[in-house]
């Protein structure tokens, strides 16, 4: 039986079916690396001589140095910290409001078109960026720091919040509109405890992002541990940066576990 | 020939699921396996191919002690042995040939398989496996595409392109209508038939168990507490092994509903 | 919800007593220590400068437009540079990254008492670190230039691309591959044939979403010295040239939602 049977197979394309257009899009790839990679011009002998630097970092982060530049690894981590928890909070507060007015279900068109247009604002300039303008405006130091991540963060909450009040049980919101209830007691009813158990952990989730970045935005004057960090890479001195690394990655490995069991517990 | 001595198995979390289970199937023969849930049936069938490590006790299959093979050596073993499961067990974004062809990976280096180039002998074969089951059309479609008895079909196939020399089937029809459950049954015992196959089927449905095994096997609490022909089930044994209930009802519910019994015996190509 | 019973009968209470206090008084905390926060981060600042800050912001509005719409053609070679920094970043992050969320899946590892930790560990370090930061490394190490850029990136997608991979992994159907084990499949044939085809619409959807994450990132990476369109971000801010500085932005606003749009379709056309 098995004679009359064909000997060959070929699983069938998945994405590209015909395999003229298979070969064009092969091609594409190949020639963009090619011209991609001439982009790239490597200084060997830099990179050489970088190695022996490379090492000495490497023996930097394994035998950090604490104590040298302690004063100043302590001023950061402070910025850094009340940065992160401020800008957090206020980061809530305002993408609440925000967030409900960027839910097609809750909100009237122009609202829906205002909150929505702050969000895209928020969310395609990097930090960086942000916190350059604001360094400008408002001087060097934490504060900038400070209106840089919260804004960073009304733009992330207020869109996976919007997204999730969409998301929402919509006959929930129809069984409490039914009882006669306002806009108001709508949300407080229908929405609030689909979202909240959500909101808290997207709230620690950010507050993890905000450390981190409160930890590079002082590269641009925005206060905190970047700046810290920064001037030690400048002098050299890869043992102090190999500190303040170790002690970043500590910390974002507590804020991650303990948000983890606050997130059980709300849930 | 496969023979089962004095098998035990005990869950790390302390269930005791097998106790001392022997017995040998012949070439050719069709175990029916029933018992209550948690009877230990699944386990039983998991630990001849050693999905599940049995704790004690032995099993031979042709002659080679299967409990302590490592390695290749099991992987040599498990190759000999098919297995068609529950909810079809397909890996739903390969293609219904790669499914079947996956049978041969027992056999062929990885290369071969990664590069999806089988032997044109093992092709040939799935093609005509795929042919046998009846769904010799659909080879280049996706598993997820198919319908629960044709998902069922394809793991049969699968389990055939093994070339195995004992077939293990864990529950195949309950997640399958009554139709099409019967189909499936009597694909399964079609096969044992052609190839002198011997075969443990694992079922809840103890008419279904009746009419398509040459033997059942009553487990209950992890210990055989019946072996014997089909027509030795009576309403005395059934509640030794279920339990008391009202046998005479629940056969008549069941036929009752089975109208498509005398219809005739080769549906197996129809599609379903 | 509790139904308190009291001797007048039933009364129906929203949360319990105790609860109600633990409530208040987590609520009590949060807002003692961001009062807290708020005072020890502002010791140092300087409010004249912050009442200032609407006076700062117009005049730097003022220079801002109108933007030097000429000066675009200077971006296009820095442009295209972000473009390859983040792609061959992406595409090192991503070949390191398999491997490593093969060793810290618990399912996949092969030993969980020693791999799996350091294979955790590599994704911890890679994630703790702004890629900028690795930038500013490298550019040290290194020197500046694209390499730096590129490695960078790629360092910093690791971790993003195998905690993601790894926890698709964890999350696969066992049965499935139960299933492929019960064929004699060696350990290489099973992931082939079981796992990989389960993850892998996941797979592409993390990849592509991580390369929309760093065409944002590798457009800051030049202020550092790691070469794209930073460089020319520093080059306009030292001179004060900020209506250059509002076409960059321009050029990186429309880059972001172009890519982000290009992502988005091709998760929407996997999943
Ligand atoms: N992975 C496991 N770990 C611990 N105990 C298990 C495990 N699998 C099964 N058991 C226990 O072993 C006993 C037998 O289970 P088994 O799955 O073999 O029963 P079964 O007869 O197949 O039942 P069903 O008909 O419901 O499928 C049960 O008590 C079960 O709780
Ligand atoms: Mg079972």
């Amino acid at each position: 039986m098995s004679n009359t049977m064909p000997t060959t197979w070929k699983r069938p394309p998945v994405v590209l079916k015909n395999p003229f257009w298979r070969r064009v899009f092969y091609l594409g790839v190949l020639v963009y690396l090619v011209l991609a990679l001439q982009t790239v011009d490597v200084n060997w002998t830099r990179v050489y001589e970088g190695l022996e630097r490379g090492w000495r970092f490497i023996e930097g982060f394994l035998l950090p140095d604490f104590t040298t530049r302690w004063t100043d690894i302590r001023a950061g981590l402070i910025e850094s910290l009340t940065m992160t928890v401020t800008s957090t909070v206020a980061g809530v507060l305002v993408s609440v409001p925000i967030g409900i007015g960027a839910a097609r279900n809750l909100a009237p068109a122009p609202v829906y078109l205002f909150c929505r247009s702050i969000i895209t604002l928020s969310r395609s300039f990097q930090e960086v960026i942000i916190a350059i303008l604001l360094v400008a405006m408002f001087g060097f130091g934490p504060f900038a720091g400070f209106l840089t991540l919260a804004f960073a963060s009304i733009g992330f909450l207020s869109k996976l919040l919007a997204e999730d009040i969409e998301a929402c049980d919509h006959n929930q919101i129809e069984a409490i509109r039914a009882t006669g209830a306002s806009w108001w007691q709508v949300v407080n009813y229908a929405v609030q405890p689909q979202v909240m158990p959500r909101l808290v952990g997207l709230s620690l989730y950010r507050m993890d992002i905000n450390f981190r970045e409160s930890a590079v935005i002082g590269i641009v004057g925005a206060g905190g541990i970047g700046a810290t960090l920064n001037t030690a890479i400048d002098r050299y001195e890869y043992d102090s940066a190999g500190a303040i690394l170790i002690i970043i990655i500590a910390i974002v490995l507590v804020v991650e576990y303990s948000s983890s069991h606050i997130r059980r517990w709300v849930q | 020939m496969l023979e089962l001595k004095q098998l035990s198995k005990t869950y790390h979390t302390g269930d005791r699921a097998l106790t001392d289970i022997s017995f040998t199937v012949p070439a050719g023969q069709v175990v029916g396996l029933i018992g209550p849930s948690g009877a230990g049936k699944s386990t039983l069938i998991r630990c001849i191919n050693r999905l599940v490590e049995p704790s004690g006790g032995s099993i031979s299959l042709a002659n080679t002690e299967l409990t302590s093979l490592r390695g290749r050596a099991l992987r040599k073993a498990r190759r000999r042995i098919g297995m068609i499961f529950q909810e079809y067990a397909l890996v739903e974004r390969l293609t219904v040939m790669e499914n079947v062809l996956s049978g041969r990976l027992g056999y062929v280096p990885v290369w071969r398989s990664f590069l999806r180039r089988f032997n044109g002998d093992d092709i040939a074969l799935a093609f005509s496996l795929l042919e046998k089951v009846g769904l010799g059309e659909h080879h280049n479609k996706r598993a997820d595409a198919l319908s629960g008895g044709q998902r069922q079909r394809v793991g049969i196939a699968r389990a055939l392109e093994q070339n195995p020399e004992l077939l293990l089937v864990d529950e195949p029809t309950a997640s399958l209508d009554p139709k099409t459950s019967r189909q499936i049954m009597r694909l399964i015992q079609t096969v044992c038939r052609e190839r002198n196959l011997p075969a443990i089927i694992n079922i809840h449905d103890v008419m279904l168990a009746q009419q398509f095994s040459d033997r059942i096997i009553g487990l209950r609490a992890g210990e055989v507490v019946f072996d014997g022909k089909p027509e030795g089930l009576t309403d005395d044994v059934l509640t030794r092994i279920y339990g008391q209930e009202d046998w005479a009802q629940v056969r008549q519910d069941q036929s009752g509903t089975d109208t498509e019994k005398r219809s005739p015996a080769i549906d197996v190509a129809e599609g379903v | 919800m509790t139904q308190a019973q009291t001797q007048t009968g039933p009364t129906w209470q929203f949360r319990s007593g105790k609860q109600q206090l633990l409530r208040w008084a987590g609520w009590f905390w949060l807002v003692a220590l961001t009062v807290f926060c708020w005072e020890l981060m502002n010791r140092d600042t300087i409010w004249a400068f912050v009442a200032d800050a609407p006076d700062q912001a117009a005049d730097i509005g003022d220079r801002m437009f109108p933007p030097a719409w000429g000066y675009v053609n200077e971006l296009w070679g820095p442009l295209w540079d972000t473009l390859n920094i983040a792609t061959l970043g992406t595409i090192i992050g991503v070949v390191i990254a398999i491997p490593v969320a093969f060793l810290a899946a618990s399912n996949t590892t092969p030993s969980r008492r020693f791999v799996r930790p350091v294979a955790l560990l590599i994704i911890v370090t890679s994630r703790s670190i702004n890629s900028l930061i690795w930038a500013l490394l490298l550019v040290a190490i290194i020197g500046p230039g694209l390499l730096s850029g590129i490695v960078a990136i790629g360092l910093r997608s690791i971790g993003f691309v195998a905690k993601l991979l790894y926890e698709a992994i964890e999350e696969i159907d066992v049965r499935q591959v139960e299933a492929v084990r019960a064929t004699g499949a060696s350990g290489a044939q099973i992931i082939d044939y079981a796992v990989v085809p389960q993850i892998l619409p996941a797979f592409w959807g993390i990849s592509v979403f991580r390369w929309d994450i760093n065409i944002r990132e590798s457009t800051i990476l030049g202020l550092v010295g790691a070469g794209g369109l930073g460089l020319q971000l520093q080059a306009s801010l030292s001179t004060l040239a900020w209506n250059q500085v509002t076409m960059i932005f321009v050029v990186i606003l429309i880059t972001v939602v172009a890519s982000e749009w290009v992502s988005a379709r091709v998760r929407q056309a996997v999943l």
